[in-house]
């Protein structure tokens, strides 16, 4: 690891270029000597500033927060999802993480689910599918009552706010070897299925989010390769929470209708 | 130079500025007028088509309460998912006028330290509305299952927070801009699955468009196909956030911009208060050349850090090495009474003034210290982690430095920007049908706005105000079908968009987008910053002009506007940027007294505090287009106070 004010390393970058959706990919590869107080994007902000001044087109990439907050940004880094340091969005790594002489591939998140946009740019859209199905509790403005009317016991607050803390980035999909997204599935039924709020609804939403979930993304073999590279560990707890209340779901709303 | 619009009189509102405020006492207003106002019947709403640009918290709350009503809205963000706007990255708080720790705070109390807070610069009858609404949102927060914080008893906790002497913030971690956004994105997708709303990502918008001096549309572009389409409503809502990043260098996510609300200006819509811009004291100090973003840390820290710097000039020894006698902790011997928990202006003005005296830290100088030694030997390193720790580890990760065993090192840097689209009271700008809500107008801050206030008028402009105000105007328009989108109008405008995208991409000179941005950037901080004074504008009045002439002859964008180009869609942005810069240039010139962020030199007290002058500027200023070239108007809308009195703020 580096560490310390201004040291500088080289490295050698594969990058994947593609000019389209349906255009064939390839790497294409850059030398960086690059400080190591550079974080990983503003090295390739300092890599799109040299192929513009050279004539080529920059590397399309996505970021906005740049404070890890805002699920934007991702790419696989050496086969790693946001690359090597833990509970660490893209946007968070620096380059003191490197050394001097590594090679760095740098690619899409790659998932049958998120098609390549560009480059290094992914649609993630059908993440926002699986929230229209049902990842919201049903109250119009205005409807709310007092918000101290029904205390929350501190400790499911504390549940739900972890599972709550999903920035939607995807890297649970592009880590696992089946592109599913139950990490992400999970964290939205378990941040609304812990509250009392959210209890109306907990059976039908589990039950068209996940089915909704299974149109766009692969299925969960339990490889757990998605918590591992989640920025906000989201914890694993979360897929056997949404597991049983989908069987749960089935059953309860049958009941619901009367179809016992 | 600039015109003013009644120099003759040289004083007076504008005609054009015609605030709507209700009569009767400010602390009535809102109710009587929700009464008086006109009302669209259920079955008549679905006749409406509303376009919301921008899907942050003031869009997406605006786009969700709509379409609930039976409204037929169109949304539109540029992201690639509504959840990613800029408001995700609020931290600290939100504030309402609960009272739940039954600690003196009410509706009246928020009301009249916002108008306080913002120096007098704001308008009493919407700040009091919003301090009125203020406790619904919590409401509404909650029921959706957003988790604030809680104590032990399951009910809702709440800090003060930015120097209020009251507990009235609610937050959510160091996440509430994150968990209100998912709060708003989750109820705008359930009215996207009622089919409500139909929801455009990845559409910029590049105008908006007028028939007969009314907004009947917008035309945007698909940033993945470069597709130009125009859309076309009843009314059109601009949600876009505020301008920080006219600095480059901000607090801001990336991609803010100031480029819907500006097209919208050259439409029609004045822009007021430019000049009001807010410097945030505790951020990450700029370290290096190609630094893309500065980092916010959170206010909180000065609750218990203590900042410094030392003695003398240019001292290059580590922080533990300085003995206390060479040690300034200069807002402690300021300030005895308020200490490090001054106001952000005076915190930040402060930090500059040691920084400018020689006495800066860090590597560059460019920073002072944020000390954690004290508290840490009288508290213990796991009580400040048990607060802090996340806090302390993102300074890490980004630094390299370790905040337990050496001091922060931190700087001020632009934060949020008060001024914005004028808008009435109903939340309509200076052209009818165009609306604009959350930090996209200037409404509710006056010169300066308080911690945790920006989510709380998001919040209120979307779910409680517009869907009422909006309804009023919508009601006369009844039978009207919308204006066709195969109009001229719309046809013009579509090619305009479609010719500036050729245009950026045939200049094809020597520098890119972003080195053009940084230079702005930089012009910018100097001279409209965090302290202003008449030759560094008059400077700025010709270093922008002239930069901007290199941008439009010599700026590089490569590539095809047929395909996602992300330095396309920033060539746009940056040349609202450039226009905007000299705006706020001029707007500072004219405003010849400090208030709030706006601090003149020329204009302070013996004691280096801000010098406000009321009797000559207590209005806000309101800009007018005209065309290329020609000098914009200065309207001006007299603010008057009744239940405020005006005072001198005093912190010492
Ligand atoms: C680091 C940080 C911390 C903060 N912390 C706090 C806090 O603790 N408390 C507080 O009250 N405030 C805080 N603020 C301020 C607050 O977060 C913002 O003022 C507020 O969230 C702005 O919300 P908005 O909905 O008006 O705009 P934004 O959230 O900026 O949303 C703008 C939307 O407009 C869209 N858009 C913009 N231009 C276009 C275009 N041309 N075409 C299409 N779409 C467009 C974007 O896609 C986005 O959806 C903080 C700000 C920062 C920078
Ligand atoms: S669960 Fe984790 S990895 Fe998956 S989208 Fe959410 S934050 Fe990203
Ligand atoms: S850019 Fe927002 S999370 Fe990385």
């Amino acid at each position: 690891m580096g560490g310390g004010h201004g040291e500088t390393i080289s490295v050698t970058l594969r990058v994947w270029r593609q000019d389209g959706p349906d255009e064939p990919g390839r790497f294409d590869v850059h030398h960086q000597t690059i400080s190591t107080d550079a974080s990983f994007l503003e090295m390739l902000d300092l890599l799109n500033e040299e192929l513009n001044a050279a004539g080529e087109e920059p590397v399309a990439f996505e970021s906005d927060c740049r404070e890890g907050i805002c699920g934007t940004c991702g790419v696989m880094i050496n086969g790693r999802a946001h690359g090597p340091q833990k509970a660490t969005a893209t946007c968070q790594l620096h380059m003191r993480e490197f050394s001097d002489g590594d090679e760095i591939v740098i690619e899409p998140f790659r998932a049958a689910g998120f098609p390549v946009v560009r480059d290094l740019a992914v649609d993630r859209s059908p993440l926002d599918r699986i929230i229209e199905a049902g990842g919201y509790i049903s109250v119009g403005t205005g409807a709310a009552s007092d918000a101290n009317l029904t205390p929350v016991p501190k400790v499911a607050a504390d549940q739900a706010f972890d599972a709550a803390a999903c920035i939607g980035c995807g890297a649970c999909v592009a880590a696992c070897p089946n592109s599913a997204a139950q990490l992400f599935t999970s964290a939205k039924i378990g941040h609304l299925g812990l509250l009392p709020q959210g209890q109306a609804e907990r059976w039908s939403r589990t039950e068209t989010m996940v089915e909704t979930m299974e149109e766009y993304f692969g299925s969960c073999t339990n490889h757990g390769e998605c918590s591992e590279a989640c920025p906000k560990e989201i914890s694993l707890d979360f897929i056997a929470f949404m597991n049983r209340d989908y069987i749960k779901a089935k059953v309860r709303n049958r009941a619901l209708t009367g179809q016992h | 130079m600039s015109m003013d619009s009644d120099t003759a009189a040289g004083t007076g509102t504008s005609p054009r500025l015609d605030s709507k405020v209700p009569a009767g006492a400010t602390a009535d207003k809102w109710e009587n007028h929700k009464f008086s106002m006109k009302l669209v019947n259920p079955n008549n709403k679905r006749k409406f088509d509303v376009i919301v640009v921008g899907t942050g918290l003031a869009g997406a709350s605006a786009a969700a309460s709509l379409g609930e009503l039976g409204y037929r809205v169109k949304a539109f963000t540029f992201h690639d998912s509504p959840r990613r706007a800029h408001s995700i990255a609020a931290q600290g708080g939100i504030n309402a006028a609960k009272n739940y720790p039954n600690d003196g705070d009410s509706v009246h109390r928020l009301f009249y330290d916002t108008v306080k807070g913002g120096d007098y610069r704001s308008r009493e009858a919407n700040v009091h509305r919003l301090a009125e609404v203020s406790v619904n949102i919590i409401d509404q927060a909650t029921a959706q299952g957003v988790p604030f914080a809680r104590d032990y008893g399951g009910l809702l906790d709440n800090r003060s927070f930015g120097g209020a002497q009251v507990s009235r913030t609610f937050y959510a971690r160091g996440q509430t801009g994150q968990q209100l956004l998912i709060g708003a994105y989750s109820a705008l997708m359930r009215q996207v699955a009622a089919g409500t709303v139909e929801l455009h990502t990845r559409a910029e918008l590049l105008d908006v468009v007028l028939k007969e001096d009314r907004a009947c549309g917008i035309v945007t572009r698909d940033l993945l196909s470069g597709e130009v389409t125009p859309h076309s409503a009843h009314a059109v809502v601009l949600a876009t956030g505020g301008y920080g990043n006219v600095y480059f260098l901000s607090t801001n996510a990336m991609m803010c911009n100031v480029t819907a609300a500006w097209r919208a200006h050259k439409k029609g819509a004045f822009f007021a208060n430019p000049c009001y811009t807010q410097i945030h004291p505790t951020c990450i100090p700029v370290s290096d050349d190609f630094q893309s973003k500065l980092t916010l840390m959170s206010e909180s820290l000065r609750n218990d850090g203590r900042i410094w710097v030392p003695n003398g000039m240019d001292d290059a020894r580590a922080a533990a090495d300085i003995p206390e006698s060479d040690r300034d902790y200069y807002l402690e011997r300021k300030y005895p009474a308020f200490g490090n928990l001054v106001p952000r202006d005076v915190a930040s003005r402060n930090a500059k003034t040691v920084c400018d005296e020689g006495r800066g830290i860090g590597p560059l100088k460019n920073g002072v210290f944020l000390d954690f030694q004290a508290v840490i030997a009288r508290d213990g390193v796991e009580a400040i982690s048990a607060k802090y720790g996340n806090l302390f580890d993102m300074y890490h990760r980004i630094t390299g430095e370790n905040p337990y065993d050496q001091p922060m090192r931190i700087y001020p840097a632009i934060h949020y920007t008060m001024g914005g689209l004028w808008v009435d009271y109903h939340l309509m700008t200076t052209v009818p049908g165009l609306y604009s809500i959350g930090e996209a107008n200037f409404s509710d801050h006056g010169a300066n706005r308080l911690g945790a206030s920006a989510l709380m008028q998001g919040l209120a402009d979307g779910y409680f105000v517009l869907p009422y105000t909006i309804g009023d105007d919508l009601a006369g328009l009844l039978g009207q079908t919308a204006v066709p989108t195969d109009d001229p109008v719309f046809t013009e405008a579509v090619r305009g968009v479609e010719d500036e995208q050729k245009r950026w991409l045939s200049i094809n000179g020597t520098r890119s987008v972003d080195q053009f941005h940084k230079q702005l950037g930089r012009i910018v901080w100097e001279h409209i910053g965090m302290e202003r004074d008449k030759a560094g504008l008059e400077q700025a009045l010709t270093d922008i002009p002239t930069l901007r002439e290199e941008f439009h002859s010599d700026v590089r964008v490569l590539g095809s506007a047929a395909t996602l180009n992300q330095s396309l869609e920033k060539a746009g942005r940056v040349a609202d940027f450039f226009e905007l810069a000299e705006l706020m240039a001029r707007d500072a010139l004219e405003r010849e007294e400090s208030c709030g962020g706006h601090f003149r030199s020329e204009h302070q007290t013996d004691e280096g505090e801000a010098q406000r002058d009321d009797e000559n500027f207590a209005h806000v200023a309101a800009w007018e287009w005209h065309s290329e070239g020609t000098a914009q108007t200065r309207h001006r809308e007299e603010l008057s106070f009744e239940d405020v009195a005006l005072s001198q703020r005093s912190y010492k």
